[in-house]
C-alpha cells in the first residue's frame, strides 16, 4: 500500500516538523555537552551516534533500524527488517 | 465515524476522559487488567480489581454509552514470584466466566527473567485449555524485540495455538513484521515517548496494510491519550486515505477480533 501523495508533497508536509526534530536534536546534544562532567563515554552517547549514522544513510528501512539499535541483542534470524519493495 | 478502543485502562481514566471518548465517536471499549503503578500487596488487592473491571468500569462507561469489555490476567511486572502468581491465576476462571470478558490480558514478559516466563506458560495453559482469546504485551524499549521473540517462540511450540485468535500487542517497526508473518493480530500503540506516534502508526498501515491490524491509545495512569485514535484517524485522512480504509482500522478489525469471543454479544451501530 503507498501512500496518494508524491514525494515532494510529502516532503512539503514534513519539512519543518524534520527540520524542528533535526534542530530539538542538536540543542539535546548541546545541552549534555554543556553540563559538567558530561559522559562522553556513555554506551548511550555512542547509540545516539550510530543512530544519527542510519539516519543519514540511505536505507529504506531507517526506523526499524534506529529500533535495532536501541534493542538489546538476540538472534536475528528471521530478520525483523522490511524487505526489499 | 465511531471507533472502538480496543486497549485503554479506563480504572486510570477520569469520566470527563469517558465522556470526551463518547463525544468523539468512541461505542467501546476492551480494559486489560495491567500493573496499576504499584504492587498489591495481597491476592485479595486483584480480587478487588477483577471486580471494579467486570463491575463498576462497565457501568461509568455505559452512562455514556460506551459499552465495556474487559480481559483478565496477570501482568508480567508482578509475575516474578511464581507461589503468589499462582494465587492469582487461581481467581481468573471465575471472572473469564463473566459475560463481557474477552479472554486472557494482557500477559507477556517485562524484563523477560525466568520467573516471568513460568508464570506467563501458566497463563497460556489457562487460556488454551478453555479456548479463550490471547491478548500479549510486550516489553517496552529494548527489551521488546527480545520478549516479542520469546512470546513467538512459545506459541510456535504450542500446536493447540490458533493464530487468528491472538492480539500481539505494542508492535512498533522492528517487531511487526514478526508477528504479521506469523498470523497473529498485531497491535500498535498510540502512545508518547516510548512507543508510536500516530504519523508512525500510519506508516506502518501504509507498508503493512490494515490486514490483522489494530490500533489503540492503551491510556493508562502515566502519560497517554485516550483520545489518540481520533488522532491517527485526522493523520490518515491528511494523507488522502480512504474512509473505507480508517473505519477499517478503528472499527471493523476490533470487531472482527472481538467477535471471536463466544461471549461477545455486541450489536454495533452502522
Ligand atoms: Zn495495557
Amino acid at each position: 500500500m503507498s501512500t496518494s501523495s508524491s514525494a515532494s508533497k510529502m516532503l512539503d508536509s514534513e519539512f519543518l516538523g524534520m527540520r524542528c526534530r533535526l534542530i530539538d536534536l542538536a540543542a539535546s546534544l548541546d545541552r549534555i555537552d554543556r553540563s559538567d562532567g558530561a559522559p562522553p563515554a556513555d554506551p548511550r552517547m555512542a547509540q545516539i551516534r550510530r543512530g544519527l549514522e542510519i539516519l543519514a544513510g540511505d536505507a529504506h528501512d531507517r526506523a526499524t533500524r534506529v529500533q535495532l539499535e536501541f534493542s538489546l541483542p538476540c538472534d536475528s534470524n528471521p530478520s525483523p527488517l522490511t524487505p526489499r519493495p | 465515524m465511531y471507533f472502538i478502543e480496543p486497549h485503554i485502562h479506563i480504572a486510570s481514566r477520569t469520566t470527563d476522559d469517558i465522556q470526551a471518548m463518547a463525544r468523539a465517536g468512541c461505542v467501546a471499549v476492551g480494559e486489560p487488567a495491567f500493573w496499576m503503578g504499584y504492587d498489591r500487596s495481597n491476592v485479595g488487592g486483584f480480587y478487588d480489581y477483577f471486580r471494579q473491571l467486570t463491575e463498576w468500569e462497565p457501568k461509568r462507561t455505559a452512562n455514556y454509552g460506551i459499552r465495556h469489555f474487559a480481559w483478565m490476567g496477570l501482568n508480567a511486572k508482578e509475575a516474578e514470584n511464581v507461589p503468589f502468581a499462582r494465587e492469582v491465576i487461581a481467581l481468573l476462571p471465575e471472572f473469564l466466566d463473566k459475560p463481557d470478558v474477552l479472554g486472557v490480558g494482557e500477559i507477556g514478559l517485562h524484563k523477560c527473567t525466568k520467573n516471568e516466563l513460568a508464570t506467563l506458560r501458566e497463563l497460556i495453559e489457562l487460556a488454551l485449555g478453555r479456548d479463550e482469546l490471547l491478548l500479549f504485551h510486550t516489553p517496552h524499549l529494548e527489551h521488546k524485540l527480545m520478549g516479542t521473540r520469546m512470546i513467538l517462540d512459545l506459541l510456535r511450540a504450542d500446536s493447540r495455538v490458533n493464530r487468528d485468535r491472538v492480539w500481539i500487542d505494542h508492535c512498533e517497526e522492528h517487531t511487526i513484521r514478526l508477528v504479521r508473518d506469523e498470523g497473529y493480530w498485531a497491535g500498535l500503540t498510540l502512545y508518547p515517548t516510548t512507543k508510536v506516534t500516530p504519523e508512525r502508526a500510519v506508516d506502518m498501515i501504509e507498508i503493512y496494510g490494515p490486514e490483522r491490524l489494530l490500533v489503540t491509545s492503551s491510556a493508562d495512569w502515566g502519560p497517554s491519550d485516550p483520545l489518540a485514535i481520533t488522532a491517527m484517524m485526522a493523520v490518515m485522512r491528511r494523507r488522502g486515505h480512504e474512509e473505507s480504509l480508517i473505519r477499517r482500522i478503528v472499527y471493523e478489525n476490533p470487531l472482527t477480533f472481538m467477535r471471536q469471543c463466544r461471549r461477545f454479544d455486541f450489536t454495533p451501530p452502522q
